[in-house]
């Protein structure tokens, strides 16, 4: 593996925005300007070229067969889980489980960890940043099981409020989950501090990923959380494959998620058992492909630097700071001490919806409406927001795009 | 390459500025609530129907400058008419801003300001939130809903 760049070696950004073919794109005839990276990264040639190798030379079936393909595909799937292992430091390989998504991760984690041991006035505590992927497993296991959902608060700024949440972590609390990074305001929370509290009260902790995975290096023995949900498609991967990432103990002590093949040691019609770490929740094919393109987007990150690709969208996250407010009537939502790459924000006046079809027209890509996180609208009072988020290929000239599209913005509602 | 001017034209802008009864109706007979899931939009219609006109109307809400703008200018244009009337309009202002750009469509007056959309295919449900939320009012029991 190539070793980490380090800490203060800045980035080449002509050589990294080279490797994604898709910003050679123009977008109604201007230069593509993508700043939608928290709802999917764009990929580099290598993920693609992973990809397409797969397929052309070696597809076939894991875990079984004898034949060669059959054994270099199995090579390929379980190298890339190899490389998930390191890149993540789980304490070994058997604790890091495919699924489809980070969602999918929450809802194995909800159904086969939580709901077994749920009880009627059992408490499961989330917070009030939460994307609706850490909300409604809850939800449904709470409701079908009598149990409450608590919520943690946060403040003005967008940051949980610890004491608050410490207070909510009683003997009723079943497990906490928090995302480690906000998609809706960028807050980075501090999860190390949150898992040695709920660890204190004996309560198990999962952390959702989703949006750290792809800007912070994330070391899940150092923040010690039972279970890490990530998704691959933002970490610059193929769409459909995710990870858990759970404790040995944890994961050895919870039954199957979902049934069927590669899952099982032994299937008679009386009675079937259950394969080891990490295969008891691998039922079925699969996304084979996925995973051998998520290995090689993991590599090309580390080859860039994940110390470098923080620096460089922490530059480009004051900058655009700075370049926002200076936008008489912009409004930054979500100014956390200690935030990473998003920049949510309102105008004065104009729905964030017309703010993304006009500088749609420039080229710009935004994310606008709630983002999937309606909890965390209502707690500012306002329905939705734009949201400019960064990745390891933007530059300082995409911000300038956006800040000349909102000065349009402004001239169309003037 | 469509112009963003052709959506937003003066008289939505201006309508999104200042809308026409842009507010609660303590009479209304008929309401109904209308939510775009996907960007948030949120408006709530009350109509007050007598002898099967519609007499009075307002609304409430939040969304984006076509939302409102196409809810100012569909309570404007169904305020005195008769039901019938009304839900004719409906099916002639879905077919307006659902035909391809490249066919022409029927001139509706002032409603016309809301065709641009056709050029903008992610908009096409703002403009029509105020319209679903208006038939959803009307097709309620009226006996049910009259207080």
């Amino acid at each position: 593996m190539t070793p980490l760049a380090p800490a203060g070696t800045p980035i080449d950004i002509a050589r990294i925005r080279g490797d994604f073919p898709i910003l050679r794109r123009q977008v109604r005839g201007k230069p593509l300007v993508y700043l939608d990276n928290a709802a999917t990264t764009q990929k580099p040639q290598v993920v693609l070229d992973a990809l397409l190798h797969y397929y052309t030379d070696i597809n076939a079936n894991v875990h079984r067969g004898v034949h060669e393909l059959s054994g270099l595909a199995t090579d390929a799937y379980e190298g890339a889980r190899e490389k998930i292992h390191a890149f993540f430091n789980a304490a070994s390989v058997q604790e890091v489980v495919f699924t489809r998504n980070a969602t999918e991760s929450i809802n194995l984690v909800a159904f086969a960890f939580v709901r077994p041991i749920l009880a009627p006035g059992d408490e499961v505590l989330i917070s009030a940043m939460e994307h609706h992927s850490n909300i409604v497993p809850w939800q449904i296991i709470c409701e079908e099981r009598g149990a409450r959902l608590r919520v943690a608060p946060i403040d003005d700024q967008g940051a949980l409020m610890l004491e608050e949440l410490e207070a909510l972590i009683g003997p009723r609390t079943r497990i906490v989950s928090i995302a480690h990074m906000s998609n809706a305001l960028g807050t980075v929370n501090p999860v190390e501090q949150i898992v040695a509290m709920a660890h204190a009260r004996g309560v198990p902790v999962l952390i959702d990923g989703s949006q750290a995975a792809y800007h912070l290096p994330v070391d899940v023995q150092a923040i010690d959380c039972d279970f890490y949900a990530a998704t691959g498609h933002k970490l610059y991967g193929p769409t459909g494959i995710g990870v858990l990432l759970g404790k040995t103990e944890r994961l050895e002590a919870m039954p199957p998620f979902m049934g069927g093949g590669d899952m099982i040691r032994s299937v008679t019609f009386e009675r079937s058992t259950w394969n080891d770490l990490p295969y008891k929740f691998e039922a079925g094919t699969p996304n084979i492909a996925g995973a051998v393109g998520l290995g090689a987007a993991l590599d090309y990150i580390e080859q860039v630097g994940r110390e470098a690709i923080a620096a460089h969208e922490h530059d480009l996250l004051e900058y655009g700071t700075g370049l926002l407010e200076a936008i008489p009537g912009v409004r930054l939502i979500g100014t956390a001490p200690g935030k990473s790459s998003i920049l949510s924000f309102v105008m004065e006046g104009i729905h964030p919806h017309d703010i993304g079809t006009i500088v749609d027209r420039e080229g710009v890509a935004v994310r606008t409406g709630h983002h999937c996180a309606q909890p965390v609208m209502d707690r500012f009072c306002i329905p939705a927001t734009a949201r400019a988020s960064l990745a390891m290929y933007n530059t300082r000239e995409d911000l300038d795009a956006l800040g000349r599209a909102l000065v349009k913005v402004r001239e169309v509602f003037s | 390459m469509s112009d963003l001017s052709d959506l937003y034209q003066e008289v939505i802008l201006d309508h999104n500025k200042r809308p026409r009864n842009f507010h609660v109706l303590d009479s209304a007979s008929h309401q109904a609530e209308g939510f775009n899931p996907l960007c948030g939009d949120r408006l709530h219609l009350y109509l007050r129907v007598e002898d099967d006109v519609v007499t009075d109307i307002g609304f409430q809400g939040s969304g984006c400058a076509i939302s409102k703008a196409s809810a100012s200018i569909m309570t404007d244009s169904v305020k005195g008419r008769p039901v019938a009337e009304v839900q004719d309009l409906f099916r002639r202002f879905h077919t307006m801003v659902t035909t391809p750009p490249e066919q022409s469509v029927e001139d509706m007056g002032k409603l016309s300001a809301l065709a641009g959309v056709r050029e903008f295919p992610v908009r096409v449900k703002c403009a029509s939130l105020a319209w679903h939320t208006l038939k959803a009012a009307l097709e309620r029991d009226p006996i049910a809903s009259t207080e």
